[in-house]
């Protein structure tokens, strides 16, 4: 029975937690992607950068709160920063919106070409972010590091494997969960909510019947941002910030939208899950974990490895592959990419 | 403007060859003045100049000759630019010979192209790949830093030594961490130690929970980590940590530094590594003299070796009593190593003087130079351990 608590106790420490942060952290990303392609029509390139610009914001009112000596007791003082990070970064988002793409959706442009367009916008916000804090990792954690350290489960249980929960991992997993509850709630009982829908479901009919595009634009655009913002800083805290790590996230946000039906709130969060957590279950050793289970003869000498951990991002290209050739629309019926 | 670059050029080669005069020596430096580490090599030029200056000044370098010093740069990575440089030091300069280069990847390049071809001799003060332990070089190239694969010896007796039997190790994906990781394997296998798992991994990135949790299924107990303290190392460490995956690292000595044990704190108390360098009195002779002359004052972490680089030079040429190019090649193993006179740093009049009478010198340096047959340094390194807050040196090996 030990062994069976143990080996549990071992795939929750190394598997299931980090998982369902990362899964958490994808969930939010992806569904920024998705939303901005229901309702604008394009795959926006750009999200991963504009993550990195609302958590470089974030950052930045973050240390000015800690030079002030202004904390958050236990949790992050990122979370009280966190309203201004977004609410700058909505701004820019919406006047970039206004600047750059709006000139494109009012000449009636090919979805390709916004595409091309939302490259060239990650590309200056990519800049831009390198140019204002660096391309260096930035630590901006503070508070209580750990709900639960791996040492003290030990003691605490006496089995031999150790759990150990960040307090930004439990962060992320709670602020995920209330975020997608109240888009949703906003999604189908609000006035503007329900016009999103109608817009992304047929833009034509949403216009005769009198909805605002603009208004349908600049709230999915503050939405998009708010998430990406959102989930920038949940994956700052919980791993580190470097520009560049937030532009590589692209791949697996992308994956996770796709696999889940691109254009369906719903299939973002399954398709973040799932790519998280296949790239955790493939690269991971199941070594320990079997021979806890196993009886002593069966106890595989080998590491029980399927992929090395090199090859983790080749796994959301793989998934990604492989959706488009079974099931071209995900998992839950989205568009056709 | 046109005449007045053409009069000028003429102008500096006709100065250039000027100063040339009978009782000047021309020596090359090649060093990486611009490239990854830039910051590094100012310190390293001043200090072989500054070895250079001391045989000038005693008057009785070849009967009172002195040495004219030519920089050129070796980039660090672009083995195009650092042969070209070498190659315009070596025919258009006429130098004798050549201090550097300084990354291994340059340093083979210069050493196969130019070296090689025209018989200079050249002393890398900071070259540490074991592959340049076999490169052909006909007896010309020398290194006063010691090989890789020598740290990754030392570091598997060390671990052996405190009876741990079973390491996985990680190493960061490139030829320093490759070889490093090859050298300890080999040694760590051989010396009836287990190797549970090896495993590269990519630095720059955010999360290393995947690597760690790879890395702590195959069952060791402790970690050898061949990266870098303020990259990939320090993830996997602090991952390993949080995780409870590891609580014991070994290093080398990319990853010995007080930034790390300021970043991770106390949980990595009982950690130990290797770091090269050395106890001797030459080191300390060294930051003496090299005190308000050289960049880093003589601080830099291969000063010591290039100054080391410089002297030698100086001392065969005296001891071959010519600067004839392969007469000098001759004499450098001779003037390195035991038996002899032993020549700290700052006594280079008196070596020179032993020399010029026929007698036989052991330049020991500031870092106790001693060369195998392949002409590079054994090396001492330093078995550091983690207490309290920093980093405590144990004993040299």
């Amino acid at each position: 029975m030990t062994d069976f608590l143990n080996a549990i106790v071992l795939f929750s420490n190394f598997v299931l937690v980090p998982g369902l942060a990362y899964g958490s952290q994808l969930a939010l990303g992806a569904l920024g992607v998705t939303l901005v392609f229901g309702i604008l029509r394009f795959a926006n390139f750009a999200h991963g950068d504009t993550m990195a610009f609302g958590t470089m914001i974030t950052i930045l009112i973050t240390w000015w709160f800690q030079s002030m000596g202004i904390n958050f007791g236990v949790l992050p003082t990122a979370l009280l920063a966190l309203p201004f990070g977004v609410v700058l970064t909505a701004l820019f988002v919406v006047g970039t919106d206004r600047v750059v793409y709006r000139y494109y959706r009012e000449r009636k442009t090919e979805p390709i070409i916004i595409v091309m367009v939302s490259v060239g916008v990650m590309f200056v916000m990519n800049g831009l972010v390198r140019f204002i804090i660096g391309p260096n990792d930035q630590r901006f954690a503070d508070g209580q590091r750990f709900l639960i350290k791996a040492r003290e489960f030990k003691e605490m249980t006496g089995l031999d494997e150790g759990l150990a929960i960040r307090s930004s991992q439990a962060l992320t997993v709670v602020v995920a969960v209330v975020l997608v509850a109240a888009l949703f709630w906003y999604l189908q009982k609000t006035k503007t909510g329900k016009a999103m829908r109608a817009f992304s479901d047929n833009e034509d009919l949403a216009l005769l019947s009198g909805i605002d595009p603009d208004k349908i634009v600049r709230v999915t655009w503050i939405i998009a941002a708010a998430l990406a913002t959102i989930a920038g800083v949940l994956y700052g805290l919980d791993k580190s910030f470097k520009p560049f790590t937030y532009f590589q996230l692209l791949l697996p946000m992308f994956a996770a939208a796709i696999v889940g039906g691109i254009g369906q709130p719903v299939g973002a969060i399954v398709g973040g899950f799932v790519v998280a957590f296949s790239e955790v279950t493939i690269t991971y050793a199941y070594k320990k974990f079997l021979i806890y289970l196993l009886p002593n003869e069966w106890a595989p000498s080998g590491l029980m490895q399927l992929l090395s951990t090199d090859y983790k991002f080749a796994v959301s290209f793989i998934i990604l592959v492989v959706v488009l050739l079974v099931r071209p629309t995900g998992i839950l019926k989205g568009r056709l990419f | 403007m046109k005449k007045l670059l053409l009069a000028t050029t003429i102008l500096a080669g006709l100065s250039a060859s000027a100063f040339a005069g009978e009782d000047e020596i021309k020596m090359g430096i090649i060093l990486g003045f611009t490239g990854p580490i830039e910051s590094l090599t100012p310190g390293m030029g001043d200090s072989a100049e500054l070895a250079f200056k001391e045989a000038s000044d005693s008057g009785i370098l070849l009967g009172g000759k002195k040495i004219v010093a030519i920089r050129a740069d070796s980039t660090c990575i672009d083995a195009a630019a650092a042969t070209a440089a070498a190659e315009r030091l070596v025919t258009a300069d006429g130098v004798v010979a050549i201090m550097g280069a300084d990354c291994s990847g340059v340093t083979t390049a210069i050493v196969n192209n130019v070296g090689v071809p025209n018989g200079v001799v050249m002393i890398s003060p900071s070259a540490t790949s074991p592959a340049l332990s076999t490169i052909e070089d006909k007896g010309n190239f020398f290194r006063t830093a010691p090989s890789d694969a020598r740290q990754g010896v030392v570091l598997a007796d060390i671990v052996l030594g405190r009876g741990i039997k079973e390491v996985a190790i990680t190493y960061t994906n490139n030829d320093y961490g490759k070889g490093l990781s090859e050298a300890f394997s080999n040694a760590f296998k051989a010396k009836g130690g287990t190797i549970t798992i090896t495993a590269a991994h990519e630095d720059g990135k955010a999360d290393y929970s995947a690597e760690v949790g790879a890395l702590s299924a195959s069952g060791a107990k402790e970690l050898v980590v061949f990266g870098y303290l303020d990259q990939g190392g320090k993830g996997i460490v602090q991952s390993s940590i949080d995780s409870g995956a590891f609580s014991r690292f070994i290093f080398a000595d990319g990853m010995i530094g007080q930034a790390i044990v300021d970043a991770i704190g106390d949980d990595l108390i009982g950690s130990f590594g290797t770091a090269p360098g050395g106890d001797n009195d030459g080191a300390a002779k060294f930051l003496e003299i090299a005190k308000g002359k050289v960049a880093s004052d003589g601080k830099g972490p291969f000063d010591g070796n290039s100054y080391d680089a410089g002297a030698l030079i100086a001392l065969a040429m005296q001891a071959a009593g010519s600067m004839d190019r392969a007469a000098i090649q001759a004499k450098v193993m001779e003037v390195a190593n035991a038996p002899g006179e032993k020549i700290n740093p700052g006594e280079l009049a008196k070596g020179l003087k032993i020399l010029a009478e026929g007698g036989d010198i052991d330049y020991v340096g500031a870092t106790d130079v001693e060369f195998n047959d392949v002409g590079e340094v054994f090396g001492a390194y330093k078995e550091l351990e983690v207490v309290k807050g920093k980093f405590d040196t144990i004993k040299i090996h």
